[in-house]
């Protein structure tokens, strides 16, 4: 495992951050700072807004209130113009790969590819193979549409696609969801694989432990919003990996080793 | 307690009626804020023909044969609905003039729109709804493509630029349709049915129909769009993106076609006025 350097200004900071949709609050005033080459794994109860914080850090998505920052500058302060070409420094899987339907493999990951750099056909169908075979992939998938493949191939291919524009920072929305354990190694593979074969920053979004025992640098467990006491801050814990699974927090310890203890009774009451 | 609901009643309406203003404002604030971005990239800069292309092949070829079929039929319904009529009168031969300015006018142009938002706008809106919910957007966005600029952009391209073309030929379908009815069948003689027709059927009344079916095209591209991107999560989401997209569009048509017509009266008078008052002059 790499390791962190921690500098003093991070890659990504959130700052006060808090969203709201409608009157639902799914985060709330939560700081957190991504310092560049780690890898950092976010965790914590589905609905507590680890994937709207990863939409956030690279500006898919505005918070109600603070600031996000992205190499020290806010991504509402920027130009339209200027945010595109930054958001072009990440790379970013999604939960359900979200391959374009419409096209096949070679589309999918060619997009990015022609529509912003004026590389030839050739260099475009290099770039594709090259990228296919990083994940583990034969070129012979290109002609396939999304609707042919296997979760895990989607996965892989949209992983193909995320890295053909060689991103600096990588975001990884639950990855492993709905795979099988050995696809799961395999992306847990793929990911330390990027890692290693580029400067990248990556930051994993995942209810998977054994994720985060193999690529974290560090976690940040947030607690759902809706059930955080007065004055309580919405990131419960932050450490490297082997300290959330040694936490004295019932509300970490219980998560990471899958115990529902009290979240049943809790869920009980409510009902 | 009969009393204490009536206020209660009184105060769910007002409550209702201000949700539902709210809404409204909302929605038309909404659709004018898309419809600016659209018009910015449409001045600004266009996607590529590849990326057209397959947008005007789905919205033009592809809908070809429904409208010309359905105008086909249309044509035909107007001869068996109208013959009765005049023949009542003994004024059939004329069956080709009220067919025929009917088709022009209004039917040509607002069944080839009605066709296409059924058929395009709900398939539009689907699809984008189902590239929302499965985050296929936001993978637009990441890979330095702007939503607009390459999903609405093209499919507005294509509904503006070819239902005026689908007019043309719903026009065309419906004249033969009816033509064939009211000659062959019912009987009316060919070339009086054709003479009447050409006596009272001017430019200005084709020019007119397609003159509004270029803003049945862009009504149409920016609703079912627009449902697309506001759809809500989930397989009743897409469903009720694409219902709403047919049903606002057709309103958004039928308001459209009467405003229009409206407006187009007006011109034609000042047209005959000003154009053939020499000709119409007596002496």
């Amino acid at each position: 495992m790499i390791e962190t350097q921690p500098q003093l200004k991070p890659l990504l900071e959130l700052e006060g951050v808090s969203r709201l949709f409608g009157t639902q609050v799914v985060l709330s005033a939560v700081n957190l700072q991504v310092f560049q080459g780690e890898t950092l794994v976010v965790i914590g109860e589905s609905g507590c807004g680890k994937s709207v914080t990863l939409r956030m850090l690279c500006g898919l998505l505005t918070p109600t209130s603070g600031k996000v920052r992205f190499e020290g500058l806010s991504w509402s302060e920027r130009p339209e113009r200027n945010r595109r070409n930054e958001q072009l420094r990440f790379g970013f899987l999604f939960q359900g790969a979200a391959l374009f339907d419409s096209m096949n493999v070679f589309e999918n990951v060619a997009f990015g590819l022609r529509q912003n750099t004026v590389l030839k056909a050739d260099q475009i169908e290099q770039i594709v193979r090259e990228r296919l075979n990083e994940v583990g992939l034969p070129f012979s998938v290109c002609e396939k549409k999304p609707a042919q493949l296997s979760g895990g191939m989607k996965k892989r291919v949209a992983l193909a696609r995320a890295l053909a524009l060689t991103p600096e920072i990588m975001l990884y929305d639950e990855p492993t969801t709905g795979l099988d354990p050995v696809m799961t190694d395999v992306i847990n593979e793929l990911i330390l694989q990027t890692r290693r074969a580029r400067t990248i920053t990556s930051i994993v979004v995942t209810h998977d432990m054994s994720t985060v025992k193999k690529v974290a640098d560090r976690v940040v467990m947030l607690h759902p919003a809706a059930r955080l006491a007065e004055g309580e801050q919405q990131v419960i814990f932050e450490g490297p990996a082997a300290a959330a699974f040694a936490s004295p927090d019932a509300r970490v310890s219980q998560f990471v080793k899958g115990e529902a203890g009290a979240r049943l009774r809790e869920m009980a009451l409510a009902g | 307690m009969a009393s204490a609901a009536i206020p209660q009643v009184r105060r769910g309406l007002v409550r209702s009626l201000g949700q539902w203003t709210v809404d409204i404002v909302r929605f038309v604030g909404d659709l004018a804020l898309f419809s600016l971005d659209l018009l910015g990239w449409l001045c600004g800069r266009l996607p590529r023909g590849r990326v057209v292309l397959p947008s005007l092949y789905m919205i033009g070829v592809q809908s070809l044969p429904v409208v010309l079929v359905t105008g086909g039929f249309i044509g035909m319904v107007l001869a068996v609905q109208s013959y009765d009529q005049l023949r009542s009168v003994r004024m059939e031969a004329t069956l080709g003039t009220v067919i025929n300015l009917t088709l022009v006018k209004e039917l040509g142009p607002v069944l080839a729109a009605v066709m296409l938002a059924g058929r395009v706008g709900s398939s539009i809106a689907a699809e984008i709804g189902t590239m929302k919910i499965t985050e296929q957007i936001d993978a637009l966005r990441m890979l330095g493509a702007d939503p607009v600029q390459y999903l609405v952009v093209p499919r507005f391209l294509g509904c503006f630029l070819l239902i005026p073309l689908l007019t043309v030929f719903a026009d065309a379908a419906g004249l033969v349709g009816g033509w064939f009815f009211s000659t062959q069948l019912l009987g009316v003689d060919s070339s009086h049915y054709w003479i009447h027709s050409e006596e009272m059927i001017g430019g200005f009344d084709f020019c007119g129909g397609i003159f509004k079916s270029f803003f049945f095209g862009a009504a149409i591209a920016v609703i079912a769009c627009h449902r697309g991107f506001q759809c809500d999560a989930g397989a009743e989401g897409v469903g009720k993106a694409a219902t709403e997209s047919f049903v606002y569009s057709f309103v958004a048509i039928m308001a459209l076609d009467f405003l229009l017509s409206m407006v187009l009266t007006v011109a034609q008078h000042f047209w005959y006025a000003y154009w053939f008052r020499p000709v119409m002059a007596p002496g």
